[in-house]
């Protein structure tokens, strides 16, 4: 029976299926189902590792001893597990390695778009590429399988509508229990796998002709399909693109590489040969295109599609109809409703973060951020992150500023799962170098952006185990930070107190914000919403700058100034009573008996 | 063989991805090919999301091209604004009739679409605006307006009540059937007793 799978659920099915021992990554849009998918299912270990280096790092130790691993990460988490990825192409493995890479292209949830495709040829490793749910199940298997073939490790690079699509899947049959449950000997190999230099300068070769090898076998390889049509238009495409080649150009001819690095030299040019005019359509870099023109074929890609943004079908016929591949539609498209009023993500009513930023903007401090929730404190009315660049930017990029020297005083803003994802390193900086930055750990118990999961600091493990919570203010001191201190944020005058004295003192220090996300079911509608007394109101407007996706003006006016006073949707409201305590009229409070409402 | 298109807008955190799962495994259920397609991460906090279901033999694309949407589903008022070029001439659009103003509204900064501007971005399509809230709150929870919303969908379909109420029962959390049963004929209701929706022809 054909079951509807997610593009990562059926990439985790699949792996499962293919025999995988270990698999670990780090949460992150649009990859983290996958490990999420994959946890409960038989026989596999599976972790959330601190960062994307050490699950790829746990995932290479896992094939060099001799079980099929998985590591799983974003487009960006592949950034931080460069290094490995490196080495692991240079050695080889014992068992199948798969990298499994979401791409986000469109930027809906990440900082940049850049191809991972890059880093399959960088680093001469092969790349394989779904078209759809029942692909990304098919291809986790042929990953493995070409991993032990040519002693390689395999990308799999999914996009965030292949991740997030869902379409019908043919499972395959469960696996065995047993499947990999022996243990093996270690197979000692020092030129093969110590890459001193020596033994590094052997293995080069082998990877170079490894791809040669590759490239030839591509040839072969039943995921990249020659499809006959109309000759006079030949398009190469990969992905998703695919799918919106199919929908825009019926009848056309095309070549769907399902394996995107390297490509198969003979069956494009068999293509090209067969067809009078073409294409490459692919999302992102002309990386297809660069590659088809490296065999001296002439072709078209980003010349007509844009190498930004994410794809959408009619984007895809407007540009084949410019380029006249397309008759132009008689009628022009409906236009969208000009100005609406915008509804950009926000801060959660209850959100733990808001007022440590009212904190910060009223402190009038710069504030060097970085990944989460909590970036969303840039927009306005908080405009309180006026840095975010990459996983744990946030404490060097504070250091640097505060080494350099500004006019105005600055902390690091930092999450918790971040801060052990990539933030420890930078504070031992400051320890270390003298630093006398404020870092603030915004801990609010869990990874939240991404939809909860678990981290070292948790109390539990991606498959449900208990596991030792790192103490946040002991790991801060053994990093060398004298002044350390946890509050709760729903606190706004001890928050304010200490942040301002610990920008003050003449040393580094590390304010810990501790409060559970108000999405977490635990804490999730447990606290009486608030309600505004229309009489008391000033219509000030002081709690509307929180931005608090709950409070709104209402048609009310008040009596003196004619001014709107404020209300307090009870649907939305989470209780915490930041808005209460700011009020200077004291016109917010808890509305009684309301607590079982929801 | 059928085929359709379906659209659904709302506010992180508004159910619309239950929404969603529920036309695509329907669609699954009435032996169709089908294809959904959705946002994670950080556009569900609070802002505005979409989720998209095609329905067909065989279907290419997961998205939607603009202006060939047949049904968009609409968990508040604005929302439904913001998507009214997606819908094909004649499309039906199906409206919350609710409000969540987003931050520049609640702030004063901008006004919330009036009803006549409302009126006139669907004057090509067929709008039916569903009190689903209070339905809702009949069927047990306003929570679960987005299964009102369904139910309120599922009267323009071919597809026999049944084949929906045995997807909510596998979908739903079991606490919830008996609630998300009765939201689901609440919006039917709706929708049946105003002589709309799929007449069998």
């Amino acid at each position: 029976m054909k079951q509807l799978l997610s593009g990562n659920q059926a990439l985790a099915r699949g792996a499962w299926e293919a025999g995988v021992a270990v698999a670990a990554g780090y949460p992150g849009t649009p990859s983290t189902e996958i490990l999420e998918t994959l946890a409960p299912m038989p026989g596999v270990y599976a972790e959330w590792s601190p960062n994307e280096k050490v699950a790829l790092d746990v995932a290479i130790g896992a094939a060099y001893a001799g079980q099929r691993a998985m590591a799983v990460m974003k487009h960006v988490g592949l950034n931080v597990a460069a290094d490995a990825l490196f080495y692991a192409a240079m050695t080889g493995l014992e068992a199948g390695l798969v990298i499994a890479v979401a791409d986000d292209p469109g930027m809906h949830s990440s900082q940049g778009e850049q191809d991972s495709r890059r880093y399959a040829k960088f680093a001469r490793v092969p790349c394989l590429e779904p078209s759809d749910s029942q692909e990304a199940k098919k291809m986790v298997g042929l990953a493995f399988a070409l991993s032990e073939a040519f002693d390689t490790p395999v990308m799999v690079r999914l996009t965030t509508r292949i991740s997030h699509s869902s379409s019908l899947v043919t499972l395959g049959p469960d696996r065995p229990l047993e499947a990999n449950s022996t243990p093996r000997p270690y197979r000692i190999d020092a030129p093969k796998y110590v890459m001193v230099p020596a033994y590094a300068r052997q293995r080069h070769p082998v990877m170079e002709e490894r791809i040669v090898r590759l490239a030839e076998y591509a040839n072969t390889l039943e995921v990249n399909r020659l499809e006959w049509g109309d000759r006079r238009l030949g398009i190469v495409s990969c992905g998703v693109a695919y799918q919106y080649a199919r929908e825009v150009f019926p009848g056309a001819s095309f070549l769907r590489l399902g394996m995107t690095y390297p490509i198969p030299a003979r069956l494009v040019a068999e293509f090209a040969q067969g067809v009078e005019r073409l294409i490459v359509l692919e999302e992102l870099d002309p990386f297809l295109e660069e590659e088809i023109r490296l065999l001296g074929i002439p072709c078209e890609g980003k010349s007509i599609f844009p190498a930004v943004g994410e794809f959408t079908p009619e984007q895809v016929r407007d540009c084949a109809q410019r380029a006249g591949l397309l008759p132009v539609s008689p009628e022009p498209r409906a236009a969208p409703i000009a100005n609406l009023p915008p509804r950009p993500p926000v801060l959660c009513p209850g959100c733990p973060h808001r007022p440590v930023y009212i904190t910060l903007r009223k402190l009038k401090v710069v504030v060097n951020g970085d990944i989460g929730c909590y970036t969303l404190g840039f927009a306005p009315p908080l405009s309180a992150v006026h840095s975010t660049g990459c996983m744990g930017a946030s404490i060097g990029v504070a250091h640097g500023v505060a080494k350099a020297g500004i006019t105005q005083k600055n902390v690091a803003v930092i999450g918790d799962s971040t801060f052990l994802h990539a933030g420890i390193p930078a504070l031992l900086n400051i320890a270390y170098n003298g630093g006398k930055t404020v870092t603030i750990i915004l801990d609010n118990r869990t990874t939240a952006m991404t939809g909860h999961q678990d981290h070292p600091g948790t109390g539990h493990t991606l498959q449900g185990q208990p596991a030792p919570p790192v103490h946040l203010e002991t790991l801060v001191r053994a990093l060398g930070i004298r002044y350390v201190a946890t509050v709760d944020p729903y606190d706004l005058e001890t928050l304010e107190r200490t942040l301002r004295a610990y920008l003050e003192i003449d040393e580094p220090a590390v304010l810990i914000a501790s409060r559970p996300c108000a999405l977490l079911p635990e804490v999730r509608f447990k606290r009486a919403p608030m309600a505004v007394r229309a009489e008391a109101c000033l219509g000030c407007g002081l709690c509307l700058s929180l931005g608090c996706p709950a409070l709104s003006q209402s048609a009310t006016h008040q009596a003196q100034n004619g001014r709107p006073v404020a209300e307090i949707d009870p649907l939305l409201c989470a209780g915490c009573g930041i808005c209460q305590q700011l009020c200077p009229a004291q016109a917010v409070s808890p509305q009684e008996g309301e607590e079982v409402r929801r | 063989m059928m085929r359709a298109n379906f659209l659904v807008a709302g506010v992180g955190g508004q159910g619309t991805l239950l929404a969603a799962d529920l036309i695509a495994l329907a669609g699954v259920a009435a032996g169709l090919d089908v294809k959904k397609s959705e946002v994670h991460g950080m556009a569900q906090r609070g802002g505005s999301v979409i989720s998209q279901v095609r329905w067909a033999e065989e279907v290419f694309s997961p998205l939607i091209p603009q202006g060939e949407v047949d049904y968009l589903l609409a968990f508040e008022r604005l929302e439904a604004l913001r998507y009214t070029h997606w819908l094909r001439p004649g499309g039906v659009a199906l409206i919350n009739d609710y409000r969540i103003p987003p931050l520049v509204v609640s702030a004063g900064l901008m006004p919330y679409p009036g009803e006549e501007v409302q009126a006139a971005a669907f004057a090509s399509a067929n709008r039916v605006l569903v009190p689903a809230m209070a339905l809702a709150q009949q069927a047990g929870s306003a929570r679960v307006n987005n299964v009102v919303l369904i139910g309120a969908l599922a009267r323009f379909l071919p597809i026999g009540a049944t084949v929906w109420e045995e997807v909510i029962r596998r979908r739903v959390p079991e606490r919830t059937t008996a609630m998300n049963l009765e939201a689901f004929h609440q919006g039917w209701a709706y929708i049946d007793e105003r002589g709309l929706g799929w007449n069998g022809a």
